[in-house]
């Protein structure tokens, strides 16, 4: 990066990388339509343009307002994509469409989901969260009474440990940013201090974990240190300034910010103050890591700094050479983003990315990086730092720590392992279109 | 008016505090609201399934490996298939084998290859299973199919009475594979 200032240069000479990275800067001023003029867009062609008229809707009275309103018609293909949508006697999923939304919080219903036995239906007035075990005096709570405590509001990722799952497989899967990164959502949540309620209930100094269990059909269950508990953990009992969406765990769920996904649990109804881990089901299997070589990770919990390219990505197709802005989403479960890069050369080179503020503690941050394409085979990357020093690692550093499948991943849907943290690559060919690539 | 309220909060918390009876939160002068209902431990046991890997939790009961194969045959068999073998339902993986996880980082984890405790296959079969109707068995079904998966595995007798004294005894293969990524977060 270099310190020349550059006010009065001709922006399109400010590359800070290969293949048409420009400064970040051109993003605050007026370089941004400078270098797009360089592009084929927007000339003046004096051939025939439609006449301007006035539209059928701008000349009748609008449809009736909705109480509820939900996104225009038009809109229709903004949606999550379902592994299970007939319910089967399985886990479902549904994935948020990355490559289709910008900005950093997911609405609502977009939110990603996963159930392991469907989506309980609470009725909120019945519903109770106990507090007990290795505590002086146990204690049970109610929709209506945590609502009356002074709520905590934050924004947090919160990310499935098998989020990015496909990128383990030995060849890159061509699908979208959705189905790769769909399981990772982030949310204005608000919520009661766990630490609140454990000293209301007198927990136990020897208590080290906290077992928290959901009240679906398999009574969900995790084991959190009590460390977590005190440092940052809510009992969430607001998303985006409504009620919990029933399929992110109304009416109340465990927020343990930058931890994996699994952990923030749903429908929370009991926990229980122990002086070790329960060794849970899905802690013993799923969200436990088989490493090359045969040697196991257990409470991984971290959910590791990642970045990946919403725009532009697969599924979507460059029209024409010219001005685009790269854009996509950084976060880690250590803290805030410290730095991102992005590369249009496979990574050769680096240019670094403007950071959207506030850039927040375990939160998406959504970055940008002006760019000119001159219509030539393009591998765009982002790359992220943490606040904590920790750097995403690149594709061959994480395959040689993680390892890879044997065989090229058969669907998607599938999750050979958890934790993938390495760069997503886009591939884009002379023709605009974008692939899935290894680089 | 608006100056004494003050005063009055901040003496009925002084009090508060040095009752001991009320727990207070960390930030001093002020009070934690307290809005949580006080139960017994009694009063928490119908909810309390949660099972700790030393046995702590257990409850009474038994079973074995023949009595739980009668009720795997009723109960489990639609989706498990016979002997455990997985495929009867989607979802359902096999309760029985498991390749070495040095076979690759994607090989399929099982009770056999994987699990650290034994304790951890009695608390899923009675929190989850079966899937149709969770909650549903006995705790003596419960041990009884604990006992049947166990045996199948090999990793019991036969005939070995499982419960809360012999099922946190069971030595699990795995248990001394796993390390710790992140220590100082627990």
């Amino acid at each position: 990066m270099t310190t020349t200032n550059r006010r009065g240069r001709n922006p399109s000479l400010d590359l800070v990388a290969g293949n048409g990275l420009i400064d970040r800067r051109a993003l605050l001023g007026k370089g941004i339509a400078v270098a797009g003029a360089v592009g084929a867009a927007g000339a003046v062609t004096g051939a025939a343009a439609e006449p301007l008229k006035d539209e059928r809707w701008s000349l009748e009275f609008g449809s009736i307002m909705p109480s509820v309103q939900t996104a225009s018609k038009y809109e229709k293909n903004v949606a999550r994509t379902l592994s299970n949508p007939q319910g089967e006697f399985r886990n479902s999923h549904a994935r948020t469409p990355h490559h289709l939304l910008s900005g950093t919080v997911t609405p609502n219903g977009l939110h990603f989901s996963i159930n392991h036995c469907g989506v309980p239906d609470i009725d909120p007035a019945q519903h109770k969260l106990v507090i007990h075990g290795m505590v002086r005096r146990p204690l049970e709570f109610t929709l209506e009474s945590l609502s009356r405590y002074p709520l905590v509001t934050r924004m947090a990722f919160v990310e499935c440990a098998g989020n990015s799952a496909p990128m383990f497989s030995k060849e890159p899967l061509q699908v979208t940013a959705q189905a790769i990164h769909g399981l990772v959502s982030n949310a204005e949540w608000s919520g009661v201090k766990l630490s609140t309620l454990l000293d209301e209930a007198g927990i136990d100094s020897q208590a080290k974990w906290l077992v928290a269990e959901g009240a679906d059909a398999q009574f969900l269950d995790r084991s959190i240190p009590v460390k977590k508990a005190y440092d940052d953990a809510l009992v969430a009992i607001y998303q985006n300034g409504e009620r919990l969406m029933p399929g992110n765990g109304y009416p109340m769920r465990l927020l343990v910010p930058g931890y994996q996904g699994n952990m923030n649990v749903k429908f929370l109804r009991r926990i229980k103050a122990i002086d070790q881990p329960a060794y849970t089901y899905f802690e013993t299997k799923n969200y436990s890591q088989i490493l090359p070589g045969g040697k196991t990770w257990r409470f991984h919990f971290l959910m590791e700094v990642k970045s990946f390219i919403t725009h532009p990505s697969f599924g979507h197709t460059l029209k024409e050479p010219g001005y685009y802005t790269i854009s996509g989403v950084a976060y880690s479960g250590t803290g805030r983003i410290a730095k991102v890069m992005v590369s249009a050369d496979g990574g050769k080179s680096w240019g670094e990315a403007a950071l959207q503020e506030p850039v927040l503690d375990k939160a998406f941050t959504r970055f940008q990086m002006p760019w000119r394409w001159d219509g030539q085979p393009a591998v765009l990357q982002s790359r992220a730092w943490d606040e904590g020093g920790n750097v995403q690692p690149l594709r061959a550093e994480f395959v040689a720590a993680r390892g890879e499948t044997k065989q090229p991943l058969a669907s998607p849907l599938l999750f050979p392992n958890q934790h993938y943290n390495s760069i997503t690559s886009w591939g884009i060919d002379s023709k605009g279109e974008i692939k899935h690539v290894y680089a | 008016m608006s100056m004494r309220k003050p005063l009055f909060a901040v003496a009925a918390v002084t009090v508060l505090a040095f009752s001991g009876a009320v727990a207070l939160a960390q930030s001093p002068g002020v009070q934690s609201p307290n809005l949580g209902k006080p139960l017994s431990e009694a009063d928490v046991k119908a909810w309390d399934i949660s099972v700790l890997p030393d046995g702590t939790n257990l409850p009474a009961g038994s079973g074995t490996s023949a009595q739980g194969a009668k009720i795997y045959a009723e109960k489990c068999v639609a989706c498990h298939a016979e002997g455990g073998k997985g495929g009867g339902a989607p979802g359902a993986g096999p309760l029985v084998g498991g390749a070495p996880l040095t076979n690759g980082i994607e090989t399929a984890k099982t009770i056999a290859n994987y699990y650290a405790y034994a304790t951890t296959v009695f608390d899923y079969i009675r929190r989850a299973m079966p899937y149709n109707a969770p909650r549903s068995l006995s705790d003596n079904e419960v041990y009884a199919l604990t006992a049947y998966i166990l045996a199948l595995n090999k990793l019991i007798g036969e005939n070995d009475v499982i419960d809360a004294k012999t099922l946190p005894q069971v030595k699990m293969p795995n248990r001394d594979n796993f390390i710790l990524p992140y220590p100082d977060r627990i």
